[in-house]
């Protein structure tokens, strides 16, 4: 077999795949919004921005990865932190601490409802200690703030474990001498935190950091268990529309509002996480 | 002098044991936090289904299978677990069929238009994969792949794919060209020496990224929910009930979808930094 030939014939059965399941069916979510049984229409546009509930979905989405993303950060960088400084113990601590990463996002969901729900074990560890009397209803659909809280803790306990893993193998690739030449200037943990492992890691972070966000504006089955649909959100939209109302050109305009913002926030953290040309290690 | 000196050590070692105790302290609260939600969801999984919407909860298990066995004797679970597995295992056969060529082409050979894959693969991250299910629903209707495993497999190796070829790739470069030519030289043709030398000396990484594709498929929810009716999968299965089901189907189920993941993150936890180390190049 002539050896130029051989590369593409390997890349073939990827590149065919792609194409028809992943560049394609993006165009078709666009033409789907777009056309009606007329040609092209803002009809299915209009019928979601103007529908009650799209305004809330966008902003609690938006809110949502607000609050997690950063929340997210913090931790996984405290965590990749503290598995690089260990010297015993370093894989079963890992290995505890990536359990999250195999989770699904529904069994996440209804792990915290057993935290979360009336008879569930917060309201027994409360009762027990005395500081209410009386199980309170945390999920209800009127404390929406509540159950957008268990959302919180559900993804930043669910979700920090992949973000921790891109930072330790992004740490784990910054050379020891940068440390041990610091130390010999007197900086500090602290300061060879900031001085060297930030700048070095912008290219794990800026992985994570994209990695996360489109997760966290992906959001849907942790809602759904903790919530129903009394919290919305755009992916839960999407599945109604999809589902119950039968009504295809809605959710692909949905669709589309979280492709935008996916595509919107990646474009934002390339420019404000750029890696310089050569720059990396 | 030396007195002096003396204290200044002394404070000093008493600064660095306070730090040691705060560091220790900061691994177990984190443990805690990863550990206790599990530990709770087998709990309840382990309690009989009245103990499961009694109160208050005393946070052991009375290792009652009423739960267990009203969640396995409920209508459609058998079903759904299997189609669970059936859509996982196609996947990973897929990913892994796809994947592994491009990324052993990748690591070998240079070529025009190696870019452009690269690019197609890493773009795959910039977009809300799962959203896929809403156009492709259409294209299965109209190719008869409507509500069958291996449409929602084809979706689920859209999410798996890009991760198979990074990770492949990153395999068979860690494996000298050297030891390919010295096989050719003595008579192997290229099949023969990549079947002879390469493919053991690779094979344990490419079972763990299959695995991780499983895992990947296995806990997908929303494309799974809206691409089967009557071959769901566990995860469409679960959520399609959410707001029917009795407390005690949820924790069984979430125990259901939590077990084989654990197992699995357990079994490829060596490669999971290499994997997502490459996951960022």
């Amino acid at each position: 077999m002539p050896n130029k030939a051989l590369p593409y014939l390997l890349l073939l059965p990827a590149t065919l795949f792609l194409l028809v399941f992943f560049v394609y069916p993006f165009v078709e979510i666009a033409l789907l919004a777009f056309t009606g049984p007329e040609g092209f229409t803002l009809q299915h546009i209009q019928t979601m921005a103007t529908h009650w509930k799209f305004r809330p979905a966008l902003g609690w989405t938006l809110l949502l990865a607000a609050v997690v993303v950063p929340i997210q950060l913090a931790l996984a960088l405290s965590m990749a932190s503290i598995v690089s400084t260990l010297e015993r113990g370093r894989g079963t601590i890992l290995y505890i601490f990536s359990i999250p990463l195999g989770l699904s996002d529904l069994a996440a969901g209804i792990i915290w409802l057993a935290i979360f729900e009336q008879s569930g074990f917060l309201n027994s560890l409360l009762v027990g200690l005395g500081i209410i009397d009386q199980p309170i209803l945390f999920l209800g659909y009127q404390s929406i703030w509540v159950i957008f809280l268990a959302v919180v803790m559900a993804e930043v306990w669910r979700a920090t474990a992949i973000m921790m893993v891109i930072l330790v193998a992004g740490m784990g690739l910054i050379p020891k001498e940068y440390y041990e030449a610091a130390e010999v200037f007197g900086a500090g943990p602290w300061k060879r935190f900031l001085k060297i492992t930030l700048p070095l890691l912008r290219p794990s972070l800026q992985t994570a950091l994209i990695l996360r966000t489109l997760l966290a504006f992906e959001v849907f089955a942790v809602v759904i268990a903790l919530g129903g649909t009394t919290l919305p959100v755009l992916m839960g939209e999407t599945f109604q529309w999809q589902f119950a109302l039968q009504n295809r050109s809605v959710a692909s305009a949905y669709a589309l509002v979280i492709l935008i913002i996916s595509v919107a926030a990646t474009l934002v953290y390339l420019r404000a996480l750029r890696v310089p040309k050569g720059a990396t290690l | 002098m030396t007195a002096v000196a003396g204290t200044d050590t002394a404070r000093r070692v008493e600064v660095r044991s306070a730090g040691r105790f705060l560091f220790g302290a900061a691994v177990v609260v984190l443990c805690v936090w990863v550990l206790v939600p599990i530990y709770l969801l087998f709990v309840n999984t382990l309690s009989s289904p009245q103990e499961v919407s009694g109160f208050p909860k005393t946070g052991i298990p009375s290792f009652d299978f009423g739960s267990i066995s009203f969640f396995l004797n409920f209508a459609g679970v058998l079903d759904a677990l299997l189609n669970s597995i059936i859509v996982a295992v196609l996947t990973m056969i897929l990913s892994i069929g796809i994947g592994a060529p491009a990324g052993y082409a990748l690591s070998r050979f240079d070529f025009p238009g190696k870019e452009a894959f690269r690019l197609l693969v890493v773009m795959t991250r910039a977009f809300p994969l799962p959203l896929l299910a809403l156009p492709l629903a259409v294209l299965f209707i109209r190719t008869g792949l409507d509500d069958t495993q291996i449409g929602l497999a084809i979706v689920h190796t859209v999410l798996a794919l890009p991760f198979a070829v990074l990770i492949t790739f990153s395999l068979f470069s860690g494996i000298p060209v050297e030891l390919e030519e010295a096989a050719w030289t003595l008579g192997c043709n290229r099949w023969q020496a990549f079947r002879k030398v390469v493919l053991p000396l690779v094979l344990p990484g490419i079972v763990a990224s299959a695995v991780f594709a499983f895992i990947i498929s296995w806990n997908e929810v929303f494309a799974a929910a809206v691409l089967t009716i009557h071959n769901r999968t566990l995860t469409a299965f679960l959520v399609q009930n959410l707001n029917v089901s009795p407390l005690h189907l949820k924790f069984a189920g979430g125990a259901a979808l939590v077990i084989p993941a654990l197992i699995f993150i357990f079994a490829v936890r060596r490669y999971l930094f290499a994997m997502w180390g490459i996951a960022n190049r």
